[in-house]
This record gives C-alpha cells, sequence and structure tokens, in this order.
C-alpha cells in the first residue's frame, strides 16, 4: 500500500507538496506578466507609430482650373515645338490658376491663395502641359500638391479653435478650404511621391527615396565588405589557426569588438576614411564601410558558431576518404554552415540598417535633396531621415517621421523574415 | 602474407600514455578484430593506420607501422595517398548530407579515378553492389544520403569507402548503432569484401569477433595483451586477463 498519497498523507507532507505547487504557479504568472509587460509597451509603441504615421501615406491636392493662355505664356509659334513649351513662362498663368479660386480678393492678398499649395505648383503646372501639348489654349482641371498646412488641415490635425494669429492658416484660408471641400475640390489620395521624392525643406513635398537608396547602397556597401573578410576570418580561425595563446588572444578581441559602442565606429570613419583616405563624405561608400566594422565581428561570430555546429563526424567522414583540409573544408564544412552564416550575416546587418550615430559623424546627416545613383553620391539614411525630421519644426513632418519609421521597421522585418527563411529552409537535417 | 606490421607503438594524448608498445602483424585479406572494454586503446591504435589521429592537435604517435613496407608513421608520408589506400567506416554512419551518388562518387571525384561520366556511373553502380546497396536504392541515387536508414546510411558509408579500391578498410564498431538484422547485413558484407580487401575491426560484440574474424586482439589498459587466431582465443586464451574478459567477468 503507498504511503503518503491522498488520506494516508500527513499534514507536513501536505503542507510541502502545496507549497511547492503555489511556487509553480506564482513562478508561471511572474512568467506571464513579464510577457504581457512585454507585449503592452510594443503595443503603445506601435500604436503611436501607425496612429501618427499612417495619414501620411495619403497626399492633399487641391483641384482648380488652369487656362493655358499662349498670350500669358509668351508662345508666338502658331504650332510651338516642345522646346517652346519648355522655355514658355508658366509664372501668370500658374497664379492666375490659383487666384482664380476666388476672383473677388484684391490683388495685394493674393499670397494668401498662392500659400495654400506647394512652392512647386508652378512646376506642376508646367508639367501638366509638357505632357499633354493639346491642353494649349484651353482650359483644363488641375491637381496642385496643397501645402503641408491645408494638408494637415484636411487631415484633421490642425486645430481650428486656437486664436487666428497663432495658426499658420488665417481663417480666410480655411475659408477657401472649407468651400473647396464642399464643392470636392479637395482630392486625398495614396501618396506616391513619398516614396520617389528625395527630402525637401516643405513637409508636403519630403519623401524618403533618397534616404532609402541611401540605406540600400550603405547596405549593400556594408556586405560586399564585411561579408567576404568575416567568412574568411572565420573560417581560418575556426578550421586551420592553431589553438593557442595569440588565437585565444584574437577571439576575446573580436568579442569586444562586438561590444563597442556604434559611435566609436563613427569616430574612425570620420579619422581614417574621411581624413586619410580622403574618400567622398556624406556617401553611402563611407558609411557601409563604416558600418562592415560593426557588422564583421557579428558575423565572424555567427560563421564560427555554425562552422562548430557542422558535426565533427562530417569532417572525419571526408578527411577519411582522402580529402585535404582545405578540400573537407570548403566541400562539406562551409557549405554546410552557410545557411547559419547567412542568416548571422543578414542579423548584422539589420543592425547596422539602424545605425543612426555612425553615420551623422561621417557626415550622412547633411540635407540631400537628390536621389543618389552610386553608392559615392551624397546620400542620408532612413534613420538618420527618422532624426532629421524629429527636429523640424512644422506640424507635416511629426507624421513623415512616423511614416518613415513604418518603413524602416519594414525593412528590418523583412529582413529579420529572410534570416529565418534562411537558417529553416536550408540547413540540413542530421540523421 | 604481413600487410601491416606495428612495432612498439606508443601513442601518448598530451602527457596521458595511451597505448604502450603494442606490436601487431595484420594478415592481408583476413578480418583481424580488436576487441577489450571502453577506453582500452583499440580505437586510438585503428586511427594510427590511417593518421587519423593526426586531426587531435595533442595526440602523439611513436613507433613505426609498416604497410608494406612502407613506413605510416613519418612525416614524410602523404596522408592523403594514404587514407585512399585504407578506407575508414566510423561507429555513427556518417554519410555526407549529399545524394546518394555524390556520396560514393566523392572519393573517385577528389582522387581523380573516373576519367568520364559513364565510368564514374559505374563505380558507384559496383560499389553499392559491392555494399549490398543497389537493389534498394537504385531508383533513388539522387536521394539525400541521411534519408536513409541506420542500416542502409552504414552500408552506404562502406559503398563510400570502397569507391576508391582501398587495399585496407578499418571499421571502427560499425554495428554499435545498428538493429540485429542491419548488424547482419553488415557482416556478411565483411565477410564478402575480405576476399579483395585487409579488414580491421574495432568491436565491442564479441560474438561478432567470432563470427568474422580470423585474427582477434585483446588489447586493456592500453596494452596489447594476446593476439592469435580467433579460434584460439575465444576457446585456449593463453592469457587470463583474455579469458575473463571473453567469459564476461569484467568489461
Amino acid at each position: 500500500m503507498l504511503k503518503n498519497i491522498g488520506k494516508n498523507m500527513n499534514s507536513f507532507k501536505k503542507n510541502l507538496l502545496k507549497k511547492r505547487y503555489n511556487a509553480e504557479r506564482r513562478f508561471q504568472w511572474y512568467g506571464k506578466i513579464a510577457i504581457g509587460l512585454a507585449l503592452s509597451f510594443l503595443a503603445v509603441f506601435m500604436f503611436q507609430i501607425f496612429s501618427k504615421g499612417y495619414s501620411a501615406f495619403q497626399k492633399t491636392w487641391i483641384v482648380t482650373e488652369v487656362h493655358y493662355d499662349k498670350e500669358l505664356l509668351l508662345i508666338d509659334a502658331e504650332s510651338p515645338s516642345k522646346d517652346d513649351l519648355e522655355n514658355a513662362d508658366y509664372y501668370d498663368v500658374a497664379y492666375k490658376a490659383m487666384t482664380s479660386l476666388d476672383p473677388g480678393l484684391p490683388e495685394e492678398e493674393d499670397r494668401q491663395l498662392i500659400q495654400m499649395v506647394s512652392y512647386k505648383y508652378e512646376a506642376e503646372v508646367k508639367d501638366l502641359l509638357l505632357k499633354n501639348p493639346d491642353y494649349l489654349g484651353k482650359i483644363v482641371p488641375i491637381k496642385l500638391t496643397a501645402s503641408d498646412d491645408v494638408d494637415q488641415v484636411h487631415k484633421g490635425n490642425y486645430p481650428r479653435d486656437i486664436p487666428e494669429e497663432n495658426r499658420r492658416v488665417n481663417d480666410y484660408q480655411l475659408q477657401i478650404y472649407d468651400m473647396l471641400n464642399e464643392r470636392g475640390d479637395i482630392l486625398s489620395e495614396f501618396n506616391i511621391s513619398f516614396f520617389t521624392s528625395p527630402d525637401s525643406r516643405e513637409a508636403e513635398l519630403a519623401g524618403i527615396a533618397s534616404s532609402f537608396m541611401g540605406t540600400v547602397f550603405s547596405i549593400l556597401v556594408c556586405l560586399a565588405f564585411s561579408f567576404p573578410v568575416a567568412v574568411l576570418a572565420a573560417i581560418y580561425l575556426e578550421e586551420f589557426a592553431p589553438k593557442n595563446k595569440f588565437t585565444d588572444f584574437i577571439e576575446v578581441n573580436i568579442n569586444n569588438l562586438a561590444a563597442v559602442p556604434s559611435i566609436v565606429f563613427g569616430l574612425l570613419g570620420l579619422g581614417v576614411l574621411l581624413a586619410v583616405f580622403n574618400l567622398p563624405r556624406s556617401t553611402p561608400l563611407v558609411g557601409g564601410i563604416t558600418l562592415s566594422l560593426m557588422t564583421l565581428p557579428t558575423i565572424i561570430i555567427a560563421a564560427r558558431a555554425s562552422l562548430k555546429a557542422v558535426p565533427p563526424s562530417i569532417r572525419e567522414a571526408a578527411l577519411a576518404m582522402g580529402a585535404s583540409n582545405m578540400q573537407t573544408t570548403m566541400h562539406h564544412t562551409v557549405p554546410l554552415s552557410m545557411p547559419g552564416t547567412l542568416s548571422g550575416t543578414i542579423i548584422g546587418l539589420a543592425q547596422a540598417l539602424g545605425e543612426t550615430a555612425p553615420l551623422i559623424l561621417i557626415g550622412m546627416v547633411a540635407f540631400v535633396n537628390t536621389i543618389p545613383g552610386t553608392p559615392v553620391d551624397p546620400a542620408a539614411s532612413l534613420p538618420v531621415q527618422i532624426y532629421i525630421w524629429s527636429e523640424s519644426a512644422e506640424r507635416g513632418f511629426v507624421e513623415k517621421v512616423s511614416a518613415c519609421i513604418m518603413v524602416l521597421l519594414a525593412f528590418l522585418i523583412l529582413m529579420n523574415l529572410a534570416a529565418q527563411i534562411v537558417r529553416h529552409k536550408f540547413e540540413k537535417k542530421w540523421s | 602474407m604481413s600487410k601491416i606490421k606495428a612495432e612498439n607503438v606508443n601513442v601518448y594524448y598530451g602527457s596521458k600514455q595511451a597505448l604502450f608498445d603494442v606490436s601487431i602483424d595484420i594478415a592481408e585479406k583476413e578480418v583481424t578484430a580488436l576487441i577489450g572494454p571502453s577506453g582500452c586503446g583499440k580505437s586510438t591504435f585503428l586511427r594510427c593506420l590511417n593518421r587519423m589521429n593526426d586531426v587531435i592537435e595533442i595526440c602523439r604517435v611513436e613507433g613505426s607501422i609498416k604497410m608494406d613496407n612502407l613506413e605510416l608513421n613519418s612525416r614524410k608520408l602523404d596522408v592523403v595517398r594514404l587514407r585512399e589506400n585504407v578506407g575508414m567506416v566510423f561507429q555513427k554512419p556518417n554519410p555526407f548530407p549529399k545524394t546518394i551518388y555524390e556520396n560514393v562518387a566523392y572519393g573517385p571525384t577528389i582522387h581523380g579515378i573516373a576519367q568520364s561520366k559513364e565510368e564514374m556511373d559505374q563505380i558507384v553502380e559496383t560499389s553499392l553492389k559491392k555494399a549490398a546497396l543497389w537493389n534498394e536504392v537504385k531508383d533513388r541515387l539522387d536521394e539525400i544520403g541521411t534519408g536513409l536508414s541506420g542500416g542502409q546510411q552504414q552500408r552506404l558509408c562502406i559503398a563510400r569507402a570502397i569507391s576508391v579500391s582501398p587495399e585496407v578498410i578499418l571499421m571502427d564498431e560499425p554495428c554499435s548503432a545498428l538493429d540485429p538484422i542491419a548488424t547482419a547485413q553488415i557482416e556478411e558484407l565483411i565477410d564478402d569484401l575480405k576476399k579483395e580487401v585487409t579488414i580491421v575491426i574495432v568491436t565491442h560484440s564479441m560474438s561478432q569477433a567470432a563470427r568474422v574474424s580470423q585474427k582477434t586482439g585483446f588489447f586493456h589498459l592500453g596494452k596489447l595483451i594476446e593476439f592469435g587466431p580467433t579460434d584460439k582465443i575465444f576457446k585456449n586464451p593463453e592469457n587470463q586477463q583474455t579469458q575473463d574478459y571473453i567469459t564476461g567477468r569484467f568489461g
């Protein structure tokens, strides 16, 4: 008959057992609370970003009518060529397109209407005619980019109840806005230019194209520099180097390197790449090399770990077949370690992707309003773009900051996903 | 005919001595079994025969091991050429995580044995046939070798070892990870192979040593205690320790 079970259990044993169960239950609760806290922080963070940023993906347009008057355009030719259209004077035509919204307005007050669209409205008027030369002489409707203030009013981000002198949109402009809105002449469409335009001082025109390309080029340069060096270093250290004090010393230092604050690498980039080698500043080339210093130890550590994870039996099998060390490594160990190495590389690159401090030091914080075509053109990067915009006073940049964070997060999630896929899909299963 | 002649072999792992003055004559085209309790040095000795101890940095081998009058324990020896002639099968089946075909073709490829694709196909087929695996895998040569059953994997490893036509095959407890049916197949295979190659097998199973080998050596604490014809070792050993071990009194 079993002692200490059910009715036979004495009270001391009962208490002890109860305590053990309670301890376990408590422990599980602590864990659940910790996870709950972490998730709620994440939820608040995400909610903040999404609620602020989603409106940046909408762009507000003001629809008006433009009369492509040959006289005002100063075009003399009967059938004007492309060059004639290119060189025509659009100032008056564009100006009239806006002032026609309220013909009763005295001339000296016209600026109030012009301020409702972006300063590029003249270029937009010109582009429409260049695309449709047959509009010449006709009155056609045109979409003009609304100024960031009107944009914010339309998105409901701009409070109307503060005194007029503290508002960037005055009562008259609000009246015009309301009139246009009632007519359906305020359009809200997907903001393509956010992805295709470079940075701008004007929030309604600013886009992430230059910083996105800057990030892509930086990451590519970083990959090109760090991956080969790191993989070769890892293979040599793991497969060929003798195990002695010196290689131990190197190993310790690689681990230390991984813990060095990134700003220190930025200073190194500034002091060596820019000052000594005179590489072009503010470029993804310098940024990428600086970042590769950071990712190098991460990749070496990942590559060594995955080389170590290749079972010794595979090496023995190859060696026993008469393969040389080099053949064993290149035919078997390295291919088998590649999934781990690659996913480590992607994780390292994802870290570099979010790095801001070293890029600021090497000048990638500069205002760049061109889209870089090569790694040696000046560019910003996504995290630096967030930093730049977050310092801007205009209300329109608030949503841009959040939107840019969303793009960066999407980029990061994609890369981490890629790392997961590489790891799980290509990893060999051992018998 | 003696194929391998070891004289006064001493092996050290750092300062710890693992083999003491082992001298043994391994005859050609016979199966020589090495038995003894765990840690007695039989695997260490086996690994001296294809210089696999080179992989272990702290391992040092002294003494003379001659194969057909070629000194194996010499710095000048090309281990790649040696291992082409001395194949090895390990305790745990360790096929490459590649296709069955690639597993068998690996040796001939790196040693440049086959001149053409047809010749390689021929080598793969013959090796798999000799390893009694051909009928089971001939329709799926492009499947991954690690997907086979344990016994099939071990036969694949044997096919891989014989693909370069070695003169000697070393087997380090080749059946310890296998079930009795797979073990019987491997033993049958060993019996066939000994017509062409010299086999040295380390085994924990005394019945296996008795079944497959012609000569048996008994190791204990790094020393070769007794070596002789298998019949004699099992029926009428000279040494008391051998007697105790094979009757199961220790080890």
